[in-house]
């Protein structure tokens, strides 16, 4: 599934809006929970899932290719907690 | 933020009434649920993409009674950051945003 789809399901399923304001409306949701999550809070979508933000720790690393040690930097990371219903939704029950 | 606040964000800045704002944001996680169900991936360029990931069953232990516990195969969504998602949220860090607990 991909972005145009999601405007395909706004514009036929909820109506009024023109394609244009659909996909509008799509990129302004996406907008404000990416400035949501980049302010450092965390997005809480009830029956989808909860988008929170987490920050880790410089540690101690390797190259995969070459297995030297390197330090991976600290670096703050976007975590998705499906919720309940998600869950039971993707294993059909 | 809640999805009830992510609605009333929505219906301020594109103008439209709460109502209206609600089905589209209900319409939009509802068909990425659907997708979801039928194992279908999704990709959202700038934000993330999620795909579905199928784990064996194994044998787990209750942290608690320390009992072992069959955990049977199942399904998870998974959620892959987009980059430039990554790169904000890296940004606001670095920038010394605290993050809201």
């Amino acid at each position: 599934m991909t972005k145009a789809e999601i405007v395909e399901s706004i514009y036929v399923s909820v109506g009024g809006f023109s394609k244009k304001e659909a996909a509008d409306l799509v990129d302004a949701v996406f907008d404000v929970m990416k400035e949501t999550l980049a302010e450092g809070d965390k997005v809480k979508i009830s029956s989808f899932g909860n988008f929170l933000v987490r920050d880790k720790r410089e540690r101690p690393g390797l190259n995969p290719r070459t297995r030297t040690p390197i330090t991976l930097a600290a670096r703050r990371v976007v975590r998705f907690r499906p919720s309940p219903v998600l869950k039971a939704l993707v294993n059909g029950r | 933020m809640t999805k009830s606040e992510l609605i009333d964000v929505i219906a301020t800045r594109q103008g439209i009434s709460k109502i209206r704002a609600e089905l589209v944001v209900n319409t939009i996680f509802e068909s990425m649920a659907s997708a979801l169900a039928q194992e279908e991936g999704i990709e959202i360029r700038g934000f993330g993409s999620f795909s579905i990931r199928e784990y064996q069953p194994y044998l787990g232990r209750n942290p608690r009674t320390r009992r072992p516990v069959k955990v049977s195969a199942k399904k998870l969504p998974f959620f892959k950051v987009g980059k430039e998602l990554k790169e904000m949220v890296n940004e606001s860090a670095a920038n010394g945003v605290p993050i809201v607990e």
